[in-house]
């Protein structure tokens, strides 16, 4: 269904199924078409506590069948985003629609939604199992339909065995996937999931996060989830908001925030950057000239913006996108010269940090595909670093 | 083993032997004793200057008549069993008192927490007994209650409160209700609130949410709390002679009325020896209770 399931390493037994249906024609993008209608819909929503305001001015889409991460620094006002969607929160000023429904007058039981909380909310006077059933006696379902239901869930998140136990029984990790269970159990319309999986470990984390593409296959419910894992947002999400004091950055695509990141803000807090200040020259076309120090060749780099000569701009550059070299390079469209100062070893790739001779450190990442002892830079080498003229990009804010 | 060790283990166990053993012993021994006219007014009373002999009929004149007795007289098993009921009854009516009360402060706003604390603590800084005094100043059929009753219309002949059950049940309830509120409270208090939010979460209503999480998980204040008011409740001598008919019957008022009235030790203390054995039930059931709780947590 979505292209960037095809490049995201899946496990074994789930990776024949959508593989073949990658295609990128069919792409899931409701975002994208104005004929749909959204799930939800915030207009204008601001959230005051007192004189604090926690959510300021927000307008947002969210599509059904959207898996919806909120990534941002901490007291952004993530989990009050979440809770005025399920309901324990109203708003000071603006509208939340539910398919096409101000949700304002219905009470949290009311709400085709279920969350699922940050701090789990367990029942601890009930064991896992009645944790898991408490919303099903709740709901419609008949009494000889719910120990099967219960099962399910139980075996979803692997928790068979622990039926009987009470919550204070059971591992912080485990105690997560029960409460995931159990907000999963009504398979409601809308989830809301506050940092699910922050508690397991990155196997279980990884494995869950495919169960929960999985289930959100299965089931289409949309899910909106609070991370403060950005290589999860990365895996899991249909589209990615970056929050911070209480107002949207950024809302798009992951590998969208990814490349064209509208702020610094959202290059600096997803994924490592090296931002570069300077005064902006346009060339031609998109290509742009950015001079960053005296003596120095200025940088090369696209903006989609129509620039004025002199403008102050930021260059960003992923340490990825910067080649490493002990030899000047032929032929490429940026390049300075530095001396290693730091080695960060991450098993499959290494970060040199480069002070090249304005002062500024660079960071490069290239990937260790040698033994370590025969690296081919150490400390204290010079060394070139170089990119093309559109590995960056040019912000302006 | 370290002295200091054994040293400090001894101190409650010392305790307990002289504040609570020593003295059973003793009212144990009075109730196997005769009624006598002296003083003490019981015999036989152990001397030592006799030897081996005195210690010898001492014993021999030592036996459970006093208990016997207990058993022929009506009044006694009636005055057990008429305590249990009233410290029955007023253990709920003080749970429905105290629950909302301890409700309300749990979810007051923390600032007002300890002055809502200090309110519920603030009679015991004056005499327990000018509290019950006064509550007879309340109940007569003079007193402030009625005469508001009759002034606003609401009744044309007094009502007869004092020296009946209600007045008893009142004077308890108001007096323990305290002993209710505070074991409750912190069993509130500490309970997570986003708990109750996903009780609503999953499609309880408010009622539902109170009725399935709330409840339960304040079940162990609850029995404290009737326990904390249960067991005082049942050997309750002031509020029932001062507030009771003569037709309250309750053992605590039996037990003064042997000791004080007849001058009967040996049978006061054969009541009291009951008494106890029975408090000793429950005293065992709330040590559970606790352990329980403790052991839950964690
Ligand atoms: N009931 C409340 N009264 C006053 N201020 C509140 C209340 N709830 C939240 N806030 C404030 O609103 C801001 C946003 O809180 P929120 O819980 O939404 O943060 P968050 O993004 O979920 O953070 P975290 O990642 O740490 O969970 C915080 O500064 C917090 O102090
Ligand atoms: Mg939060």
């Amino acid at each position: 269904m979505r292209s960037k399931w095809g490049s995201v390493v899946v496990p074994d037994q789930a990776i024949g199924g959508f593989m073949q249906q990658d295609d990128t024609s069919n792409e899931f993008s409701p975002w994208n078409d104005p004929t749909q209608t959204p799930l939800i819909e915030f207009k204008g929503v601001t959230k005051r506590f007192g004189e604090f305001t926690a959510i300021d001015n927000i307008d947002l889409k969210i599509y059904e069948k959207e898996f919806f991460a909120l990534l941002g620094p901490s007291g952004c006002g993530k989990t009050t985003l979440m809770r005025m969607l399920a309901g324990f929160e109203s708003s000071t000023a603006g509208v939340i629609t539910l398919e096409g429904q101000d949700v304002a007058p219905l009470p949290p039981n009311k709400r085709a939604v279920n969350m699922m909380f940050q701090s789990y909310a367990l029942f601890p006077h009930l064991t896992v199992a009645e944790n898991i059933a408490f919303g099903l006696k709740r709901s419609d379902m008949p009494k000889s339909e719910i120990a099967g239901r219960v099962d399910e869930m139980l075996a979803l998140v692997q928790l068979s065995t622990f039926a009987a136990r009470k919550p204070h029984q059971i591992s912080g990790g485990q105690r997560q996937r029960v409460a995931l269970a159990r907000s999963l159990a009504k398979a409601p319309k809308l989830l809301l999931l506050d940092e699910p999986l922050g508690a397991l470990d990155k196997k279980l984390r990884q494995e869950t996060q495919f169960e929960l593409m999985d289930i959100q296959e299965k089931t289409g419910t949309t899910f909106v989830i609070v991370t403060h894992d950005q290589e999860e947002a990365m895996t899991v999400a249909s589209r990615v908001a970056v929050m911070n004091h209480g107002q949207l950055i950024q809302v798009n695509t992951p590998d969208r925030i990814y490349e064209t990141p509208n702020s610094t803000y959202v290059a600096d807090f997803i994924g490592e950057v090296n931002l570069i200040k300077g005064k902006v020259t346009p060339l031609n076309d998109d290509i742009v000239e950015i001079h960053w120090a005296e003596g120095e060749q200025p940088l090369a780099g696209r903006s989609s913006e129509t620039l004025a000569k002199g403008n102050d701009v930021t260059f960003a550059i992923r340490p990825e996108k910067v080649a490493i070299s002990k030899e000047r390079p032929d032929k490429a469209a940026n390049m300075v010269q530095g001396e290693i100062i730091d080695i960060a070893y991450l098993g499959n790739l290494s970060t040199y940090y480069v002070k090249i001779s304005t002062g500024q450190t660079i960071k490069a990442q290239a990937a260790n595909n040698r033994r370590i002892s025969r690296r081919s830079y150490t400390w204290e080498d010079p060394v070139w670093l170089s990119w093309t003229d559109t590995a960056g990009i040019v912000l302006t804010r | 083993m370290n002295i200091r060790r054994l040293f400090l283990i001894s101190i409650p166990y010392l305790w307990l032997l002289a504040l609570f053993l020593v003295p059973f012993l003793i009212v144990m021994k009075i109730s196997l004793s005769d009624l006598a006219i002296a003083i003490p007014p019981y015999t036989p009373t152990l001397s030592l200057s006799d030897g081996w002999q005195g210690i010898k009929g001492f014993w021999a004149a030592l036996d459970i008549e006093n208990y016997i007795f207990l058993t022929e007289d009506n009044l006694y098993w009636k005055a057990y069993l008429s305590s249990f009921k009233i410290a029955l009854v007023s253990t709920a009516l003080t749970l429905l008192v105290g629950y909302p009360i301890a409700y309300g402060m749990a979810n007051a706003s923390p600032e007002w927490r300890p002055t809502l604390m200090m309110l519920v603590i603030l009679p015991f800084w004056t005499s327990f007994l000018i509290r019950v005094y006064a509550w007879m100043g309340i109940l007569s059929k003079q007193g402030f209650l009625n005469q508001f009753l009759l002034w606003s219309g609401i009744i044309d002949d007094p009502l007869v409160i004092l020296n009946t059950n209600t007045a008893v049940y009142i004077g308890i309830v108001y007096t323990y209700v305290p002993f209710m509120i505070l074991p409750i409270y912190a069993t509130l208090e500490k309970m997570d609130a986003s708990l109750i939010e996903a009780a609503i979460d999953l499609g309880c209503s408010r009622l539902k949410a109170f009725w399935l999480v709330t409840i339960p998980l304040s079940k162990s204040g609850i029995i404290a709390g009737c326990f904390l008011v249960f067991i005082p409740a049942l050997g309750e001598f002031v509020i029932p002679s001062l507030l009771g008919g003569s037709r309250t019957l309750m053992i605590g008022k039996v037990l003064w009325e042997e000791f004080f009235s007849n001058r009967d030790w040996p049978v006061a203390s054969a009541v009291a020896v009951i008494l106890l054995l029975l408090l000793v039930i429950p005293i065992i059931l709330f040590q559970r209770n606790e352990q329980k709780q403790r052991e839950a947590e964690q």
